[in-house]
């Protein structure tokens, strides 16, 4: 079968190596024909030196593609000496080579280097530390704008703190509360077969209240908020960094902390502690389901037995995490917001980065909190 | 001005008739006619409102009209469902006003991804003739490796006419090519439309509010306005029109001041 594309050499007096060659290009040279015109081209055996002739009376179709692959064969041609000679182009392919050539267009385009490993390494740790520090920064100025509003009360921003207050916490009440109350059922349920074979049910209260109240509620509601807020304070601070609508902030004189962080985490310190409380509640009430009907512990009696059962410290010392937990997942929810570079999928990193981040640090000083707690014998 | 009106012929690459568009109670076009012949830079003007970029986004089959036929090169494009629309958005590459580049992609990997998606190419090409496509927009060399965020106004809307030309369409729309530049990219700009529709033999068609870009690139003229199109001519003849809304447009002191200027330089 004929192609309907076609490139021919022909070399006069090969023998000598200096002979003239003349190479004709014929029929459709466009994106769709240069793969396969490239790969014949590359097949040809070009005397090493001498004059050569590009005969394109042929060409039906020349696109920019096509322009190109021909203008590269005829400069890499040049490049080895002798003369070349284009001829018989149609005078719009003529013009349309001119505007390639008009162009100072490499020859050879490099391939993008992937950087060494050590170098990778390298870059990793040097934007790994300047990361902490641009955090610990981060921090230092949420203080100072912070301590700035204490000493002027009036500038507080109430509306933005409701605003958050409503959508970082009333809002979570459902989800919060039905995966506490499942959390309370599930330690039931765990601890129901143990129990049982030493004949001990009563001290399921022990095991429910004394969990969700020093560690399981407060973890829960710190993670649960860090995926729901945290996430969405960052989303919220990148999309605004990628409209300008930070720069547009300052412009205009009101400082992009006053107006989105501090908001941000105040309302955070109200909400998370009043959530560790409501989310006791409902894991403690999960515990008593479970209690009632798996190993026969009424209602009456469990509550009776939670007076007994938990200290009132067990109650603070998981309170007390609460609103540390807040500024952790409010300041790195907005720092990663504020990292954000002006594209798309710098928006999607910095949200992810945000929640890695913020449970991770969460569990971190949750871990610190314990050690603490055992040194003050809490 | 009937003399300059295409007729029914087949040359009319773009054949716009009876377009009619609502959104809710407000009425956006009532009846635009419209033709666009093949291998001429048309443009369409018109007041901020007039439905302009309305309508260039019905032509790319990206917003359906209420009411009307739309035919690009022949084929109706109303009721064109993406599938089947295609083959068609294959043959017309479309310039976004604010670039449309995909943030997460260097330059050369915005105009390589479309060579990529439609071709057979292999990779050593596809970089090849992306870096052709970015230097035939004027772009250094330098800029395929960066990426859109890294780039000047001007020099995104460069990257993004190179991406819009990947395919060699044989059909570009500009939407506000010059919007947001300073007059020495924009003008760059003028340049740049009549060196690749005399070098490509392209058909042009954008939507503009620059007069500067119209008196020298542009072959015809449209103005919509009040939901039609008002009138359709060269700019020496809308600029004898007696139409208020067309002297209004281009008679006020910047229209006068591109003209001067386009005189000057011609």
């Amino acid at each position: 079968m004929p192609l309907d594309f076609d490139a021919e050499l022909t070399v006069t007096s090969p023998s000598s190596g200096t002979g003239v060659s003349e190479l004709r290009c014929r029929g459709i040279w466009s994106v769709h024909t240069i793969a396969s015109l490239e790969r014949r081209l590359a097949d040809m055996r070009w005397p090493d030196s001498g004059d050569s002739v590009v005969d394109g009376s042929g060409i039906t179709v020349l696109d920019t593609s096509g322009a190109w692959l021909l203008h590269r064969t005829v400069a890499r041609r040049a490049a080895r000496g002798g003369a070349v000679r284009l001829q018989g182009l149609r005078a719009e392919f003529a013009a349309l080579l001119q505007l390639l050539a008009a162009r100072d267009l490499p020859l050879e385009t490099p391939l993008a280097r992937s950087p060494p490993w050590l170098e990778r390494a390298g870059r990793h740790a040097v934007a790994a530390v300047a990361g902490t520090r641009g955090y610990l920064a981060f921090v230092g100025e949420s203080a100072l704008a912070m301590l700035a509003t204490l000493r002027h009360p009036g500038r507080l921003r109430w509306r933005p703190i409701l605003h958050n207050v409503q959508t970082a916490g009333v809002d979570a009440l459902p989800i919060t509360g039905l995966l506490s109350f499942l959390m309370g059922i599930v330690i039931a349920y765990q601890g129901a077969d143990q129990l049982q074979r030493f004949g001990a049910n009563i001290f399921v209260v022990d095991l429910v209240a004394l969990a969700m109240l020093r560690e399981l509620s407060p973890l829960l509601t710190a993670i649960i908020i860090a995926g729901r807020s945290g996430s969405a304070y960052t989303a919220q601070i990148g999309t605004m960094k990628v409209t300008e609508e930070i720069d547009a902030l300052r412009t205009i004189g009101v400082g992009a902390q006053d107006l989105l962080v501090l908001p941000k985490v105040l309302a955070l310190i109200i909400v998370m502690p009043l959530l560790t409380v409501y989310t006791d509640v409902t894991g403690v009430l999960g515990g008593m389901v479970m209690a009632n009907l798996k190993l026969g512990v009424g209602f009456d009696v469990f509550v009776d037995r939670l007076d007994e059962a938990i200290q009132m410290s067990s109650y603070w010392t998981g309170l007390a995490k609460a609103p540390v937990f807040a500024l952790i997942i409010a300041l790195v929810g907005c720092y990663r917001g504020f990292q954000v570079s002006g594209s798309a999928d710098s928006v999607g990193a910095q949200t992810t980065l945000s929640v890695v981040q913020s449970i991770f640090l969460v569990i971190v000083t949750d871990a610190l909190f314990s050690i603490v707690f055992l040194w003050l014998d809490l | 001005m009937q003399t300059t009106q295409a007729g029914p012929s087949s040359d009319a690459v773009i054949d716009v008739r009876g377009v009619c568009t609502r959104f809710g109670h407000a009425v956006v076009h009532e009846n635009v006619e419209l033709r666009v012949r093949s291998g001429e830079v048309f443009a369409l003007v018109g007041g901020s409102g007039s439905g302009k970029s309305t309508l260039l986004r019905e032509i790319i089959a990206l917003q359906q009209p209420a009411s009307g036929s739309i035919r690009v090169f022949g084929q109706e494009v109303v009721g064109l469902g993406d599938e089947r629309a295609l083959p068609l958005r294959r043959r017309w590459g479309v310039m976004f006003e604010r670039g449309a580049l995909f943030s997460a992609l260097t330059v050369a990997e915005n105009v390589g991804m479309v060579l990529a998606e439609h071709t057979d190419l292999p990779p050593h090409l596809i970089r090849e003739v992306a870096a052709v496509k970015i230097a035939l927009t004027g772009l250094p060399a330098d800029a395929g490796a960066k990426y859109p965020n890294e780039l000047s106004g001007g020099m995104r809307k460069r990257a993004s006419l190179a991406r819009a030309l990947a395919l060699d369409p044989e059909l570009l729309f500009l939407d506000e090519p010059t919007a947001g530049l300073d007059p020495l990219s924009a003008s760059g700009i003028d340049e740049l439309v009549r060196s690749l529709r005399e070098g490509l033999s392209l058909t042009i068609m954008m939507v503009t509010h620059d007069l500067d870009l119209l008196w020298r690139a542009a072959d015809r003229v449209a103005v919509l306005g009040k939901g039609r199109i008002v009138e359709v001519g060269t700019m020496t003849e809308l600029s004898h029109s007696d139409d208020p809304l067309v002297r209004q447009y281009f008679h006020g002191p910047r229209g006068r001041a591109a003209q001067e200027n386009a005189w000057k330089t011609k």
